[in-house]
Parts: C-alpha cells; structure tokens; sequence
C-alpha cells in the first residue's frame, strides 16, 4: 500500500469559498459522506483544509511576503493523505471527490520514500 | 423538554442539569469513546459551571437547552483540537474528528434530536452490558443517562457517596477493561440486550416506587427517569419490543396510584383504602394502550404477566370489583417460571381473597426463608387478623416492625398493633 496526497485547488464552496450558507451546508455534507466512505474503507489517513491567507519566506535572507501568492481558483484550498495500491488507484478514488462539482481540482502526487 | 417554572438561575441550571446533562454525556461519550467517558463529563460539567457562570450576571437565554448544547459543542471542539486528546478518542467516528474538514459539522450533528436519542439509546445498551452487575448497571445508569450525582445517587440508595463512588470508579474502570463499545447488538442479540435494559429499568423503576426513602421527591425522580428511558425505548423500532410496552404499561398503572399511596402526614394507606377516583385515569388509559401494543408476537415475558395484574387492578372500580380468580391465574403462571419468594408470596396473599385466609395462612407458614421480611410478617399478620387470632398476628407485627427503617411502614404497622388489643 502506497500514501497519496490529493491537494484540491479551486472549489467555489471549498473550505472558506462558500458564500451562501445553504449551498455551503449541502457542500459540506457531500464532503463528510465522501471522506466517511474513505475513512470506512481504510483509505482516509488524514487531511485538513487550509485557510487562503499564509506568509511565504524565501531566500537567504528569509524575505517574508504575506499571502495570498495567486488567484484563489490556482491555490491549494486543503489536503488529504490517502492510501491506496498505486497513482492509478489512486486516482479512481479521487473521481468521486466533491469538489469536482463545485469547480475545482485535484492534483494527486505520491508520498516519496526516502532511502537511507 | 419541560419548561423551567423559576427564574433563578440556580434552580434552572439544576433542573436542566437533570433533564440535559445524561443527553449530552450520552452524546460526547458517543464521540469520545465509551472509555473515555470522564472527560464526557468533564465537558458537561465544565458547560453546566459556565451557564451558572454567565446566567448568573445576564439574562438567562431564551432557549436554554440550545445555550447549553452550543456551550458544549463548542468545549468538545476545543478539547478534540488537542492533540492529546485527540489521539485518545476511539469511537467509531473518530476519524471524523480527526479532520478540520468534518470535525465541527460531525459535533453539531451529533447534538441534532435524531442523534442524541441514538446516543441516549447506545448508552442505555453500553450500560446495561451482560459484563456489569445490575447493581451496578443502576448506578451508572443515574449518572450517567439521568444526570444525577454522585451525591444524589448515594442518597437514593440510602448509602453514602464514598461506596456510589468507588462503585462508579470499579464500572468505569471495567468498561475500559473489558472495551465495551458504545454500539447497537447485532439483529440476534437485540431481543436479549434489550430484555436487561428493560430489567434494569424495571429495577430503577422499583427503587423509586418501593423505596422506604423519606423523600418522595427522590423517589418520584428515579420513577420518572426509568418511565423516559422507557419511552425512549419504546419509540425506537430497534428496540421497541412487545416487553417494552409491557413494561411501560406496568409503570403507567403503578404511577397512577402514586399519589393515593400516602395520606397527607406520608402515610400508607393500603390498595384496599385507596380513593381510586384519586387514581390518576390518563395513566391508566396510557397503560391500557401500552397493553394492547405489547399484545403482539407469541413470546409471553414475566413483564406481560406482571402488567396484566397491574392492568386488573387499575381498571377495577372497586377493590371488591377486583377480579381476584384471573390475578390468581396470572401468578400461577409466573410462579410456574421462577422461584422469586416474592412471588410465591404475593400469590398467597391473593389466595386470600379467593379461597379465603385458612388457606392463605397455610400457604404462608409452609414458606421458607422469608421469615425475616417485613412484608411477610405484616401478610400473614393481616391473615392471623382477619381470623380474630390477635395473639398470633401480634407477634408477627412485632417481628415486622424490627425489619424495617422506613418511618411510613413503621407508623403502618403500629396502627395494626394497636388492633390488636
């Protein structure tokens, strides 16, 4: 068994994007079923979603640079880590990811094992 | 839930306390996991001492049951923020506590109606575990589903809080031992588990209706919490059993002579010389209903047998209208099943009222082992009496009053002494 992370960009209702508070309650409710039928199968093993505001530093001289970096539909909104047999795998599972629905994306890379 | 009548906050919170804090302890159990139920009631607690806190200075909120679930709500989503705790939790919807994503919706779903019966109703069958003694199955019950204390759970059983806690520390610590889930039973083990609920809940029932306890306010608790835990039972298609209406019918008929059991100075008056128009008849038609529900499936329970006696009783007119021949019957049948003394006792004092005293007394002497029963001794007195053996009846009176500490009976059995002369 490998570990994935799913990083959602985008998403109209994603974690702080929603605006109308019905739509934002159906969202969350099809976001909780979702990670309920993950977590019920052992493919769940965390995640959280992130708010859209950060700092960056960078460089030798650490420069700090407040957020947000880019427009809201190319920012990462959360994550999750999820195990599953391979990418191919893992991507089948991300097909039944709400945010698909609500405008957004899911950008799947594989956990590196480091070697000694 | 009932509407608080005083607007003193110190009275609210303790009447919310008893009606909310077994909800929320169910439902913050069902999140944490059954082996961390202290840190349940910690946050019970916690929210209870911040609704005295804040009442106490403004106004007391609108819907206070809402202000109280709010406030736990949200000292549940601090308290699984922290990573200590939140390595502990082992329900089986910790994975949804786990996540930003699903854990504040998760908590406020769980405070829906819907869920906190749910919570109430795997709480009852965790507690009611074929791994803890009734005895203590009783206790945990009051604190944990009635909201009681340790205080006020020592002072229903007429014992101090030291034994009720160390009683409550053995259950808890047992729990965690023995991992017993906060879950449903499986389809097959669902008629028995519910069975023991509904024992225990018989049990609790008994406690606060039979209990020689001086205050009646205590006693008229512990029957009012068996009755709500009943009903819960009663409205879930899990669990609601032909027993369980039985049960429920039982305790309608009993509640509905509560208040004619004591004259005004708290004492006994006897089934015979009750007011029955005093009996409470919304009770009784609620029992009759009950009684037509459990009549379903093939299984007869001792719970049917015993509230088709309660039923002959409350719906006669007149004592002399009772129809003794069928109540006879009745614990023909029940005795034919158990050897509780009690009943056999019980039946024997029916007998009275259908083959006459003589045969009663016989009945009684040939008893064995209830020599040292109050109820025993004042049955069979009450037999000696009606036969004008003064002597006899005297004797047996005087047995009786050194086998109980309860003021009414003491005052009862006098009154019978006195008779004798």
């Amino acid at each position: 068994m490998e570990k994935f992370i799913y990083l959602f960009r985008g998403g109209d209702n994603h974690a702080h994007n929603a605006k109308d508070s019905k739509v934002a309650e159906a969202n969350m409710k099809a976001w909780m079923d979702w990670m309920g039928s993950l977590a019920q199968k052992g493919i769940l093993a965390g995640g959280e979603p992130l708010q859209p505001t950060g700092m960056q530093i960078s460089g030798k001289s650490k420069v700090v640079t407040d957020g947000p970096f880019i427009e809201a539909k190319e920012m990462v909104g959360g994550y999750l880590i999820i195990n599953a047999k391979d990418i191919k795998e893992a991507a089948e599972i991300s097909k039944g990811c709400p945010i698909f629905n609500e405008n957004g994306k899911v950008e799947i890379r594989p956990i590196q094992k480091m070697e000694m | 839930m009932s509407q608080p009548e005083s607007k003193d906050p110190g009275k609210i919170v303790d009447h919310l306390f008893r009606h909310e804090a077994g909800k929320m302890v169910a439902v913050l159990t069902r999140m944490f996991g059954f082996s961390n139920i202290e840190q349940a009631e910690d946050v019970v607690q916690d929210t209870i001492l911040s609704a005295l806190h804040v009442w106490k200075f403004g106004k007391i909120p609108e819907n206070p049951s809402a202000w109280l679930y709010q406030t736990a709500k949200n000292k549940a989503i601090d308290m699984l923020r922290r990573q200590q705790v939140k390595h502990k939790i082992d329900s089986e919807i910790a994975y949804l506590l786990k996540s930003e994503y699903t854990l504040a919706p998760t908590v406020s779903e769980m405070f829906t109606e819907n869920e906190i019966q749910d919570s109430q109703l795997r709480m009852m069958f965790a507690c009611c575990h074929p791994s803890i003694s009734p005895e203590l199955q009783i206790s945990l019950i009051l604190k944990t589903l009635c909201g009681l204390s340790v205080k006020e759970i020592a002072n229903a059983f007429l014992t101090n809080e030291e034994t009720i806690g160390k009683r409550l520390y053995r259950t808890k610590e047992k729990i965690r031992n023995e991992k017993i889930p906060l879950e449903y039973p499986g389809a097959e083990a669902m008629p028995s588990r519910t069975a023991s609920i509904l024992k225990t809940l018989y049990l609790l029932f008994n406690e606060g209706y039979n209990s020689s306890h001086q205050e009646r306010l205590i006693r008229e608790d512990l029957c009012e919490e068996a009755m709500r835990l009943a009903l819960l039972l009663a409205e879930n298609e899990k669990t609601s059993l032909p027993e369980t209406h039985a049960l429920l019918a039982l305790m309608c008929y009993h509640t509905s002579r509560f208040n004619s059991r004591l004259d005004d100075k708290g004492m006994i008056i006897l089934l015979k010389d009750q007011d029955r128009s005093q009996w409470n008849k919304f009770l009784i038609t609620k029992g009759n209903e009950y009684m037509e529900r459990s009549a379903s499936g093939t299984n007869v329970s001792d719970l049917h047998l015993e509230a088709a006696i309660a039923s002959i009783h409350a719906n006669a007119m007149h004592y002399e209208q009772t129809d003794w021949k069928s109540i006879l019957r009745l614990y023909d049948v029940l005795l034919s099943r158990t050897d509780n003394p009690m009943v056999s006792l019980n039946r024997a004092v029916v007998c009275a009222e259908v083959q006459g005293f003589e045969t009663a007394i016989s009945l009684l002497e040939e008893m064995k082992g209830l020599t040292e029963n109050c109820y025993y001794n004042t049955s069979l007195a009450e037999m000696y009496l009606n036969i004008g053996n003064k002597t006899e009846a005297k004797k047996l009176l005087g047995k009786a009053l050194s086998l109980t500490s309860s003021n009414a009976e003491i005052e009862l059995i006098r009154k019978k002494i006195n008779l004798c002369r």
